[in-house]
C-alpha cells in the first residue's frame, strides 16, 4: 500500500521560535494524484511545501518522500521538483538559457529537444529566446513549471502555480499537470484558487493554524459539510418560491438578489436540495439552472477555517 | 527478475539526493554572472579602455606627473601599465570588486532565488564556494584586462624601452616587464581582500544596497587613512597599503619588507572576511522568508572580527618593525634622494655623451631640512629642502644642486630641481641629437617607510 505513496507524513511538527508553523500533520499523497493544499495565509502551507522540497527539516515526526525518509535539510530524494513562493528565474538569461543552466546544474544533460519540448508543453515556444526580465507573472509561472518538468519529476510541488495565468496559460498548465499524473507523477498543489483545485485535484488537505482540519476526497468535502447557497432559475419563480418555502431543510435567501424576480437563492444541504428538485418537477416547474453561489470547496474551506479560528 | 532489478536500481537512485558538484555549480554561477550586461560591459571596458587611455595619454604633451611613473609615459611603454595600476588601486579595483563580489549573494535576495538554488544544489556550502570562485574568476579576468590592455597600449604607442625606476636606476625592458607583471600580481592581494569584504557585505546586508557599496566605502576609508598623518604601522596594517607598496619593486635594492607586509596583511583580511561571510551564510535560515540575512547581530559578527584583525595587524607590524611615527625620517629621505640623483646623473651623462661615470665614483650625498628643522626632521610635507653634493673623477670641486621635495605620507616624493640650471634647473637638456627631457629636473622617489637600518 505504502509503495503507492509519493508522500507519507506522520506527526510532523515544525516551529520557528515560539511560533508553531505545523503541529502534528499527517499527509498521504498517492502517486498519480493531484493533491490540493488549502489554507488561509499563515496556515503553514509554505512550510509544509518547504519540508517536501527538502528546504527545511521537521522538528519531529516522520516524513517519507518517494519512499525515502527525509531526516535532514536539503536531503530530498531525486525526482522531487517544484517551487515555493513563485518560480525563481534569472532575468538576464533567456527562457531557454534558464532551463539549460538549471538542467546542467542538476546534472540532467537536457538537449535542445528536451528544452523545446517542455517549453512547448507550457506554451512558451514563441518567447523561448527572450530574456525573462520582461516576462509577465503568468509567463514566469509557466517557465517555472517547465524548469520543474525538465528534471522529469516523480513528485511535483507547486505553490500557487496559476497566479497571474490567463485562461490560455491556465489551460496549458492544467493540461501538463493532468498528463503528468496520468504518467504516475504525484503533484502537490497549494493554491487559493478554488476553481483550479476543484478542476484538478482528486483530494485536498485543508490546513488552518498549522493543523489539518480536513484531508480526503473533494467529493466527500462537498457533501459532508454545511449548507450551501444555490442559484435557482426556473420557469415560474413564484411557484418555485412557494415549493421552496414548503420544502423541509430549504431556506429561501430572498434578500440576496432582490431585483431579479426570476431568480431565487436557496440554502440547503445536498439531500434537501435533491428533495426540492423532485418537488419542483412534481409541481410542473421547469428547472433551468441550479448552481452553487460559491464552490463547495470554498464554502467548506471558509467553514472549516472559521471553526478552527473560533476554537483557538 | 529483470523488472525487480530495474525497480531496485530506480529505488537506489531515488534514495540518493545527489548534491551538485562544485564545478557544475561554479559554471552555473559563471553563466549567471557573464549573462549580466553590467559584467559584460565591465569586461569589455577593462580590456579596451586602458589601451586607449594609455596610448592616448602617451601622445599628449602634458603627462600625468602626479601619478607614479606618469612622467615616463613618453619614454617607455612600460610606464603605462604602472600608471594604470596606480589609478586602478585607488578607483577601478574597489569599484570592480563592489560590482562583482558585492552583489553576488545579494542578487539572489533581490531575485528571490535562494530556495530555487538550494533545491537544485542542495548544499549552502557548495553554493558559497561556487559563488566565491565564480566572482574571483570574473575579477581575475577584469584585472588581467586592465594589466594586459594598458601594457599593449603602452608598448604599441611608445615602444619597448627601458624604464627608469623610483631610485633612478634603469630597468631593461625585460626586467621592467617582469616587475610590471609582479606589481599587478601583488595588487591581486588587496583586491582579494576587498572582494572578501564584498562577499561579507553581500551576505550580511542582504537586499540592502549598502552591501554593494562595502568595498568602495572601505576602500575610500582606507585611502583617507593612507593620506592622514597616522603612524606608519597603522597604515601598513590596512589591506590598501598593498596598492601602494608595489612601488618598492622599482628600487634597487627592492623594498620588499613593506610589499610583503602589505600582501600578507591583505591575504589575512581576505581569509578572515571570507570565513566570516561563510559562517554567516551557512548559518542563515533560508526557510524564513522575511529574513534576508541582514541584522544587527550579523553586522556585529561580520565587523567586529575585522576590527580585531586590524588591531592585531597593527600590533604585529609595530612590534616586528620597531617603526613608530610616520616612517619618513631625515636620513632616509637623504639616502633615497642621493641614490636617485646618482642614478639619474649617470643617465644624464649618457644623454649628453659625457665621459662615463659610475654611482660609486660620484659619491653623492644629500643634506635635507624640513621647514626650519635642520636635525631629526621627519614627516610628510612639501617643505623639504635638500642640497645634493657629488664629485666627478679628476675634478676637485664638489658639485651641488638644490631640490625641493614634496613627500607624501606613503613615502613617495617628488623632487623638484632648483638649480643650477645646467644640472637640474631646466626641464630640457641640450644633447648632440637635439633637446631632450632633463631626467634630473623633476623626478619621483620613494622612502622605505619600514626601513629601520638608520636606527643602527
Amino acid at each position: 500500500m505504502d509503495k503507492l505513496l509519493a508522500i507519507r507524513a506522520r506527526g510532523i511538527t515544525k516551529s520557528f521560535g515560539d511560533v508553531v508553523a505545523l503541529g502534528d500533520i499527517d499527509l498521504d499523497v498517492t502517486q498519480g494524484q493531484i493533491h490540493g493544499l488549502v489554507g488561509p495565509n499563515g496556515a503553514g502551507k509554505t512550510t509544509l511545501l518547504g519540508l517536501l522540497l527538502g528546504l527545511a527539516v521537521a522538528d519531529s515526526g516522520r516524513l517519507e518522500v518517494l519512499g525515502t525518509p527525509v531526516g535532514r535539510a536539503l536531503d530530498a530524494p531525486d525526482g522531487v521538483a517544484g517551487f515555493v513562493d513563485g518560480p525563481a528565474l534569472y532575468p538576464s538569461l533567456t527562457a531557454r538559457q534558464n532551463l539549460a543552466a538549471l538542467a546542467a546544474l542538476r546534472g540532467h544533460d537536457a538537449g535542445t529537444a528536451d528544452i523545446d519540448d517542455v517549453l512547448a508543453d507550457v506554451g512558451l515556444t514563441a518567447v523561448a529566446d527572450d530574456r525573462t526580465r520582461g516576462f509577465s507573472l503568468g509567463m514566469r509561472q509557466r517557465l517555472g513549471l517547465a524548469a520543474a518538468l525538465l528534471t522529469k519529476p516523480r513528485l511535483l510541488v507547486l505553490d500557487e502555480p496559476s497566479n497571474g495565468l490567463d485562461p490560455a496559460g491556465k489551460k496549458h498548465v492544467h493540461g501538463v499537470l493532468s498528463r503528468l499524473t496520468a504518467d504516475g507523477t504525484a503533484v502537490v498543489l497549494s493554491s487559493h484558487n478554488m476553481d483550479d483545485l476543484e478542476a484538478l485535484c482528486s483530494e485536498v488537505t485543508i490546513i488552518a493554524t498549522g493543523r489539518v482540519v480536513f484531508s480526503g476526497p473533494l467529493s466527500k468535502l462537498a457533501t459532508d459539510n454545511r449548507e450551501l447557497d444555490y442559484r435557482l432559475v426556473t420557469s415560474d419563480s413564484q411557484a418555485a418560491r412557494r415549493v421552496a418555502d414548503d420544502a423541509p431543510g430549504v431556506l429561501v435567501v430572498d434578500d440576496v438578489v432582490r431585483q431579479d424576480t426570476e431568480l431565487l437563492v436557496v440554502r440547503a444541504l445536498v439531500p434537501a436540495l435533491d428533495d426540492l428538485v423532485v418537488r419542483l418537477v412534481q409541481e410542473g416547474v421547469a428547472l433551468r439552472e441550479l448552481t452553487p453561489l460559491v464552490s463547495p470547496l470554498e464554502a467548506a474551506f471558509l467553514a472549516l477555517t472559521e471553526q478552527q479560528e473560533a476554537g483557538r | 527478475m529483470t523488472a525487480t532489478l530495474v525497480e531496485s536500481r530506480e529505488q537506489e537512485q531515488v534514495t540518493k539526493g545527489r548534491r551538485v558538484p562544485v564545478t557544475r555549480a561554479c559554471r552555473f554561477e559563471l553563466v549567471k554572472l557573464v549573462s549580466q550586461w553590467r559584467i559584460r560591459l565591465l569586461v569589455l571596458a577593462c580590456w579596451i579602455v586602458p589601451a586607449l587611455f594609455v596610448a592616448g595619454v602617451s601622445q599628449q604633451s602634458t603627462l600625468p606627473v602626479d601619478t607614479l611613473f606618469g612622467r615616463w609615459m613618453h619614454a617607455t611603454g612600460w610606464a603605462g601599465p604602472l600608471v594604470m595600476l596606480g589609478f586602478a588601486g585607488t578607483w577601478a579595483l574597489p569599484l570592480l570588486t563592489s560590482l562583482v563580489a558585492g552583489d553576488v549573494f545579494a542578487s539572489e535576495d533581490r531575485l528571490g532565488t535562494w530556495r530555487h538554488l538550494l533545491v537544485a544544489v542542495r548544499s549552502p556550502r557548495r553554493i558559497f564556494v561556487a559563488k566565491v570562485v565564480a566572482s574571483l574568476t570574473v575579477l581575475l579576468v577584469l584585472v588581467a584586462g586592465l594589466a594586459v590592455s594598458s601594457t599593449v597600449g603602452g608598448l604599441l604607442a611608445v615602444g619597448n624601452q627601458p624604464l627608469v625606476g623610483l631610485d633612478g636606476h634603469l630597468l631593461a625592458p625585460s626586467d621592467a616587464a617582469g616587475q610590471v607583471l609582479l606589481s599587478w600580481v601583488c595588487a591581486l592581494a588587496p583586491t582579494l581582500a576587498l572582494a572578501a569584504l564584498g562577499f561579507l557585505g553581500s551576505v550580511t546586508l542582504g537586499r540592502s544596497p549598502i552591501g554593494l557599496l562595502v568595498p568602495i566605502l572601505v576602500s575610500l576609508a582606507m585611502a583617507v587613512a593612507q593620506m592622514l598623518p597616522l603612524p606608519v604601522a597603522v597604515r601598513v596594517a590596512l589591506p590598501s597599503y598593498a596598492y601602494i607598496s608595489w612601488n618598492g619593486l622599482f628600487t634597487s635594492p627592492q623594498q620588499l619588507a613593506p610589499l610583503l607586509t602589505g600582501v600578507v596583511v591583505s591575504l589575512v583580511w581576505a581569509v578572515v572576511a571570507t570565513a566570516l561571510a561563510y559562517v554567516l551564510f551557512v548559518r542563515r535560515d533560508f526557510t524564513n522568508l522575511t529574513h534576508d540575512g541582514s541584522g544587527r547581530r550579523a553586522i556585529t559578527v561580520g565587523v567586529l572580527p575585522l576590527v580585531g584583525v586590524a588591531a592585531v595587524s597593527f600590533a604585529v607590524v609595530a612590534a616586528t618593525t620597531s617603526t613608530t611615527g610616520s616612517g619618513i625620517e631625515q636620513d632616509k629621505v637623504q639616502r633615497s634622494l642621493a641614490t636617485a640623483f646618482a642614478h639619474l646623473y649617470r643617465m644624464q651623462t649618457d644623454e649628453l655623451h659625457r665621459p662615463a661615470v659610475t654611482e660609486d665614483q660620484l659619491k653623492v650625498t644629500a643634506t635635507c631640512s624640513k621647514g626650519h628643522v635642520q636635525d631629526h626632521a621627519e614627516g610628510p610635507g612639501n617643505d623639504w629642502r635638500c642640497v645634493v653634493s657629488w664629485h666627478l673623477p679628476g675634478v676637485q670641486t664638489t658639485g651641488q644642486a638644490i631640490y625641493q621635495l614634496d613627500v607624501t605620507s606613503d613615502g613617495r616624493f617628488v623632487a623638484d630641481g632648483d638649480g643650477p640650471k645646467e644640472v637640474n634647473g631646466y626641464f630640457l637638456v641640450r644633447t648632440p641629437n637635439g633637446d631632450a627631457p632633463n631626467p634630473m629636473w623633476q623626478f619621483d622617489g620613494n622612502v622605505e617607510l619600514l626601513d629601520t637600518t638608520s636606527k643602527g
